[in-house]
């Protein structure tokens, strides 16, 4: 498991739009690079990121080599209702990774 | 062709001819790469991603430093102009670079739960170039938003990922 950072501010009222950030470990090794024994490093990267409030998406990214190592994103939600958020990274190698955080809205 | 010690030219002149030309090939593949990928190929990525569809400048912003120090993690923030109502609101985001061995960064799909039309990430840059962003809009409309960067330190070439 890779170590997964998320802050989901905790004081919203309702309506309001509060910004959720995630980063995620992981080396995003884009398949350019050369190695010490000459060779190609094979491409490792996160390929998808979803963020479900209760079962439904409402945020989600496609992520490419240009996205730097231990990808890092912030967007914005508006906080309607109380619920588990639940954040998915999909990638190379059959990565798959699900974090839950709650979000409380006053 | 790696030269061993055994097939090595009796003339020393002739050896060391050999190493440079090697030399010679190595900086040429070197400068080929960010040259080959210009500004046309930013365009057909982009061309691919809207279908065609025409794309006018305005309403997006790319916050990004304009002087880069280090290639291997640029915050960047791309904003979008909209209201984010159900009526009218950003469906998509969309970052292109000119000159990465590859022309997407990243592609982001919200809607109008989102409230703002922003979006931050962390993003790889070879070098001096340009950034683009298309915003896809509920109603169809595409509109974009360019910046140009310089960068001092590159990524993918140099140091950790």
């Amino acid at each position: 498991m890779a170590r997964a950072l998320i802050t989901v501010p905790q004081d919203a009222k309702r309506g309001d739009v509060v910004e959720i950030r995630v980063l995620i470990a992981h080396p995003m090794e884009t398949g350019f690079r050369v190695g010490a024994d000459g060779r190609r490093v094979p491409r490792d990267i996160l390929r998808r990121f979803t963020c479900r409030l209760d079962g439904e998406v409402v945020f989600a990214a496609e992520l490419f080599p240009a996205v730097s190592a231990n990808p890092y994103l912030a967007f914005p939600l508006r906080a309607d209702r109380a619920g588990t958020l639940s954040f998915t990274w999909e990638g190379d190698g059959g990565f798959a990774q699900t974090e839950t955080a709650t979000l409380n809205v006053a | 062709m790696p030269m061993s010690l055994a097939d090595r030219p009796d003339d020393p002149d002739l050896y060391r001819r050999g190493v440079l030309r090697a030399g010679g090939v190595l900086v040429a593949l070197a400068v080929a790469r960010p040259v080959l990928a210009d500004a046309n190929e930013l365009k057909a990525a982009i061309a691919a991603y809207t279908g065609g569809r025409e794309t006018k400048p305005g309403r997006v912003t790319i916050d990004v430093a304009r002087l880069v120090d280090n290639g291997n993690a640029v915050p960047v923030t791309v904003r979008v102009e909209s209201p984010m109502i159900a009526a009218d609101h950003v469906r998509a985001i969309a970052l292109f670079n000119e000159r990465n061995p590859e022309r997407d960064v990243a592609r982001f799909a919200l809607s109008e739960r989102s409230g703002r039309a922003v979006v931050s990430t962390r993003i790889r840059l070879a070098t001096s170039q340009q950034l683009v962003a298309i915003a896809t809009m509920s109603d169809g409309t595409l509109w974009s938003g360019a910046v140009d960067v310089i960068v001092t330190l590159a990524a993918c070439i140099e140091g950790e990922g």
